[in-house]
């Protein structure tokens, strides 16, 4: 059966050539696809950043780089992992790639605005580009006021308009998921029904749409501020610079998670497949994202507790903060008791979702620290909080974000990559993702304040660690560069299902028609189900 | 789901495009579906736009409750008639585009050309008010910035500069206070009127291409979703001004 | 460098570091114990229930309402009384006692100038005796700082533009850092000093070594007569202006009908913003100080009006902003100088 499998004849890879049939496309796989070349470039870009960082950090005073130079480094490692690395990884690669045949759909709603959003991508990113080769921008990701407004002089216009017109990019994605989900679903397919990987993107775009807007117009502000001398943030003009602070997180809060729960829907579809068993509570895993969404858009000022808001505010804040906490951990144990009388294979997918338990457990955890009010006033601004948000950023969405890719993989491409090779990777992954970030919990604790380029000497073994768990780390994410590439021509043919796995996405030819379907399915069965016939269909190595 | 799915061919035959109106989009399996999902994705954009125009509605009111005496003064410099006008001149213009809906809907095309017309030449009547108000602004030096003189004695602004204008640039400026805060009313009302122009302008671009299709006879009562949706943006917009308006204009008017 | 004996903690030194590093410590347990728990779980169902062969799926099982009940209800007590420890040991922090000594903090780029009401001034450096509460009021000359003492688990920040406080009692003699903690520019990680905390006697020695200047609030007197500001608040009320006695921690009812309560914000805001709070049946001719007076001398103004209400204490800085002063200019007149 696997010597005889080959590549379907028809496929949205080879519906056309050349680079107008990829550019003018209106097909949500081919703008997937580009998507992931552009989100890999710019992954690349910010590691090289975090890789400056790290190097600078592994002796205590600042003689690798001018502190200007370093300033710039950690604030373009931030501007680029967030706004145009981690917002769209998930949704705008494999949500734009599966949503349409995981619901029985041919396209999203708008496949024009789909290209559309890929373009500002790229227009967000020029300008990004612009003020890294016009010398860069020092403010930190955060851009606060005053100093991004007055006293920095580096090129906040620029990346800050690059920022804002990336965003416009998630939020046309946003609504795109929305409509979609809403008015294209095949017959049949009800909303509890629905694949878990959906509802987490489903809520992912509500906060895409009402958060991302608010920042948008908060960089208008800082923009008329810096380029017209407006005065809306300058103290000395009466304006409050707090006033940033609370505009600004009220997006980049739930721009968390945004983040995040895109990475949590792929949990759910590795976990259920690789135990081949029905998610245990599906129906609290789906209200538990709408619930992350609803609650991320009334916490933000926990990242203001020493910002000179009053005592109250402070109160209301912290108390609201554990209230996201709940329905993450609602969703670990639903997992966990997923696996429970499951059949678990360790493909690398499991792998990745075995890490991703470890890892996010961790970063939530340490969520707790910080919207404890008594422990935050310590540990604000210190590498705490630098340690907290990696280990949900890059333990969670970004191992989220391999994992679903790994999965995937054999849909997108047709073909298999080397098994041992990604194991490899993602034990890699795993050891170094720990060695570089359990030690800045420890430095954060002992008051290293972040954004800092020089330090105490005894803070410096902690250092050390965490630089050499930067280098395995990076190794680590340079393989499945070089694994996927090769599978290209070389990795095994896929077939349709090779993991044996539930979902409309799986009915499917590897890689799918560009119109994804010959006939529009009608469902009648609930999501998740796993026969043993299909499972020996599977031809997993 | 694996082994309960059956294929429906939903078109009931062959998949042929005769069966197919011919403003249907290939990812849509009716004319219904295609609409229902334009509509929904529009009203999901105005939502952005209401949390986009929101930021600054929340610093306008945060500044407002702060600094009210400034913000009063302020307010009462802006020339109450020509914003009146443009009020009911935005408010004529949703009256012609609804006109022109209706009239895309009952298949008129002349109708519905006219009406679109209508509607751009008062859009423009608008933006033609502002470029005047803003002119005067920049006369009396209430642009922020380096060039912001908030005069001491300050004579309402009716739009034309004449005498009480030359007066009140050569009154000195006010003591600290006034001068900032009043600064920062000003910041706002170009940044949110602004944004609102740019709005405007790109309504009034949208009009152009959709007056453009309605006159090639693109539309008729089977498919006219386009000049809904063009519809529903310029409401929106109009709605954002009869915001503005009296948050901006009509602060402490009754003294 | 540890309390217990491992390099984890820096010193304990404040009379509340106990109960953060006590309530940190509760913390990471209930956190290992769940990462234990869900940790060992998936491993031991990963082992137990392994694939044993190519056509096995596992067992069909929706759901168990008691146990989402139970993994929902359970967290969210925890979370309680994480909460509430938290914001109790945040009320302790955010509350200086009446009798706390009372030190200036101005943040600027990139040095923390400290100043005594005795009159002593230090950059980078600050003495404070050990065994009593001392309260900061802190602000920033240019951009947002951030005033953190680790060992005293406390930080706060300095915004341009306002006061904003924080208290610490100093529970063991030593050296300990002082770091900046909201990334201000070029040289933030330069914005570093020690507190040194001194036996009592030991402190009252360095006071004494001195300044020409005489104490802050001698400095503020000074400067009030400078600036004419005698010439209007005179003490018998009937000036154009209030008198300024024994006004401080007291209620005032403003012009416009509210009323606000007499304390470092609103001394500082009158000075720069003169307009902005008038006291009711006074004429609005107080010239505003803006880019007048330098956040240093206002806080030795500021020192000098609160030794004219002997029996006060004031609260905290309140929330409405006033703008920062000048650009820094931190020159004082020598004695007997005009201005």
């Amino acid at each position: 059966m696997l010597d005889t499998l080959k590549l379907p004849e028809r496929h949205y890879l080879n519906n056309g050539h050349g680079l107008k049939s990829w550019l003018l496309t209106k097909d949500h796989k081919r703008i997937a696809i580009m998507y992931l070349i552009s989100i890999s470039v710019m992954f690349l870009l910010g590691g090289l950043f975090a890789g400056g960082v790290r190097l600078e950090l592994m002796t205590p005073q600042g003689d690798l780089f001018l502190a200007d130079t370093y300033n710039k480094y950690f604030t373009m490692h931030g501007v680029v992992m967030v706004f145009f690395f981690l917002i769209p990884s998930t949704p705008a690669v494999l949500g734009n790639f599966l949503i349409p045949p995981m619901i029985g759909a041919k396209d999203l709603a708008f496949p024009r605005i789909n290209l559309l959003s890929l373009y500002i991508y790229w227009l967000g990113a020029a300008f990004f580009f612009y003020a890294l080769f016009s010398g860069g921008v020092d403010t930190g990701w955060t851009f606060y006021t005053p100093f991004s407004s007055f006293a920095s002089n580096t090129n906040v216009i620029p990346t800050a308009l690059g920022a804002f017109i990336s965003g416009f990019s998630s939020i046309l994605t946003g609504l795109n998921f929305i409509v979609t989900i809403h008015r294209m679903r095949a017959p049949g397919l009800t909303w509890f029904r629905l694949p878990l990987f959906v509802w987490a993107h489903y809520a992912t775009s509500l906060i895409q749409v009402l958060g991302t807007p608010v920042v948008a117009i908060t960089i208008i502000m800082v923009f008329v501020e810096r380029a017209f001398g407006f005065g809306i943030f300058d103290p000395s003009r009466g304006g409050d610079p707090v006033l940033f602070q609370h505009l600004f997180w009220f997006y980049s809060h739930p721009a968390v998670y945004i983040m995040i729960l895109p990475a949590l829907g792929v949990m759910s579809e590795l976990v259920s497949t690789f135990s081949r068993k029905t998610i245990f509570g599906y129906s609290f895993v789906a209200f538990s994202s709408l619930a992350i969404a609803v609650f991320g858009f009334i916490v933000w000022a926990h990242h203001m507790f020493v910002a000179g808001i009053s005592t109250y505010s402070a109160l209301v804040f912290s108390f609201l903060s554990f209230s996201v906490a709940i329905p993450s951990a609602v969703k670990v144990f639903n997992w966990s008791a997923t696996l429970y009388k499951g059949s678990i294979s360790f493909e690398t997918p499991m792998l990745y979702a075995y890490g991703f338990f470890g890892l996010f457990l961790i970063g939530g955890l340490t969520g707790l620290f910080l919207a404890t009010l008594g422990t935050d006033i310590h540990l604000h601004d210190t590498y705490f909080v630098v340690a907290h948000f990696h280990y949900i950023m890059v333990g969670g969405a970004i191992m989220g974000y391999l994992g679903g890719l790994h999965f995937w993989w054999p849909k997108l491409v047709g073909r298999m990559y080397s098994e041992f090779a990604s194991r490899i990777s993602a034990i890699l992954v795993f050891v170094g993702f720990n060695l570089t970030f359990f030690p800045q919990f420890v430095l954060g604790y002992m008051g290293m304040p972040r954004r800092y380029h020089a330090y105490p000497d005894e803070f410096q073994v902690l250092n050390v660690m965490s630089s050499a768990g930067a280098g395995v780390l990076g190794i680590g994410y340079m393989l499945p560069v070089i694994y996927f590439l090769w599978s290209l021509k070389r990795g095994e043919v896929a077939g349709p299902n090779p993991w044996g796995a539930s979902g409309l996405e799986w009915q499917t030819q590897s890689p799918p028609l560009t119109e994804n379907f010959t006939e529009q399915p009608v469902v009648h069965g609930e999501p998740y189900e796993y026969t043993p016939h299909v499972a020996r269909e599977a031809n997993l190595v | 789901m694996s082994n309960a799915v059956a294929h429906a061919d939903v078109h009931g035959g062959a998949h042929g495009h005769a069966a197919h109106h011919p403003k249907l989009q290939h990812h849509f399996e009716t004319m219904e579906q295609q609409k229902e999902a334009s509509t929904l994705g529009m009203w999901v954009f105005l939502l952005t736009e209401v949390l986009f125009f929101g930021g600054l509605f929340f610093a306008y009111m945060l500044y407002r409750i702060w600094y009210f005496d400034a913000f009063a003064e302020a307010s009462r410099s802006l020339g109450i008639g020509l914003g009146a006008f443009n009020t009911a001149v935005l408010i004529g213009s949703s009256l012609t585009m609804a006109l022109a809906v209706r009239a895309a809907q009952t298949s008129e095309r002349k109708a519905t050309v006219t009406w679109l017309i209508l509607t751009i030449v008062l859009g423009c009547v608008f933006l033609g008010v502002k470029v005047v108000e803003y002119a005067d602004k920049f006369e009396h030096h209430h642009v922020p910035g380096a060039h912001y003189i908030w005069a001491a004695e300050h004579a309402p602004g009716e739009g034309s500069a004449g005498a009480a204008a030359s007066e009140a640039e050569h009154a000195a400026p006010a003591g600290g206070d006034l001068q900032r805060l009043t600064q920062i009313f000003f910041s706002l009302y170009f940044t949110m009127t602004g944004l609102h122009a740019l709005h405007m302008i790109v309504g009034v671009g949208i009009m152009g291409v959709i007056t453009w299709m309605a006159y090639k006879g693109r539309f008729d009562s089977s498919y006219y979703t386009p000049v809904e949706m063009a519809g529903l943006y310029w409401h929106f917009v109009d709605l954002v001004w009869i915001f503005l308006f009296p948050l901006l204009y009509l602060v402490e008017r009754h003294t | 460098m540890g309390s217990y004996g491992i390099p984890l903690f820096p010193e304990q030194a404040s009379s509340f570091a106990a109960n953060v590093d006590a309530l940190y410590i509760f913390i990471v347990s209930v956190s290992a114990f769940f990462a234990l728990a869900v940790t060992i779980a998936v491993v031991a169902f990963g082992i137990i229930y392994r694939r044993k062969h190519d056509g096995e799926v596992g067992a069909r099982i929706e759901g168990n309402l008691p146990l989402e009940l139970l993994w929902s209800i359970i967290p969210t007590m925890i979370s309680m009384v994480m909460f509430g420890w938290g914001a109790s040991a945040y009320f302790e922090m955010r509350t200086p006692p009446a009798e706390a000594l009372q030190i200036y903090a101005v943040g600027k780029q990139w040095m923390w100038k400290f100043q005594h009401l005795e009159g002593q001034r230090e950059i980078n450096e600050l003495h404070v005796p050990v065994g009593r509460p001392i309260k900061v009021t802190i602000t920033s000359e240019d951009v947002i700082h951030s005033l953190y003492f680790p060992s005293f688990r406390t930080k706060m920040d300095a915004i341009p533009g306002r006061y904003t406080q924080l208290w610490f009692e100093p529970t063991k003699t030593g050296t300990y850092h002082i770091f900046c903690t909201e990334y201000c520019g070029t040289n933030h990680s330069g914005m570093i000093g020690s507190v040194v905390v001194m036996e009592p006697a030991a402190y009252q020695a360095w006071l004494a070594g001195g300044t020409t200047e005489g104490t802050l609030a001698q400095r503020g007197e000074r400067l009030f007569t400078d600036l004419a500001c005698n010439t209007c608040h005179l003490d018998t009320g009937k000036g154009r202006g209030p008198s300024l006695q024994n006004i401080v921690g007291k209620p005032v009812e403003l012009a416009d009908g509210t009323t606000t309560t007499v304390d470092e914000g609103y001394l500082r805001e009158s000075i720069i913003n003169s307009q902005a709070k008038i006291v009711k049946g006074y004429q609005p001719l107080m010239p505003a100080f803006q880019g007048l007076v330098s956040e240093d001398n206002l806080v030795a103004l500021v020192e000098y009006i609160k030794t004219l209400s002997p029996t006060a204490t004031t609260t905290q800085a309140p929330a409405a902003p006033a703008p920062p002063a000048t650009a820094p200019t931190t020159n004082t007149p020598p004695v007997g100088e005009k201005k």
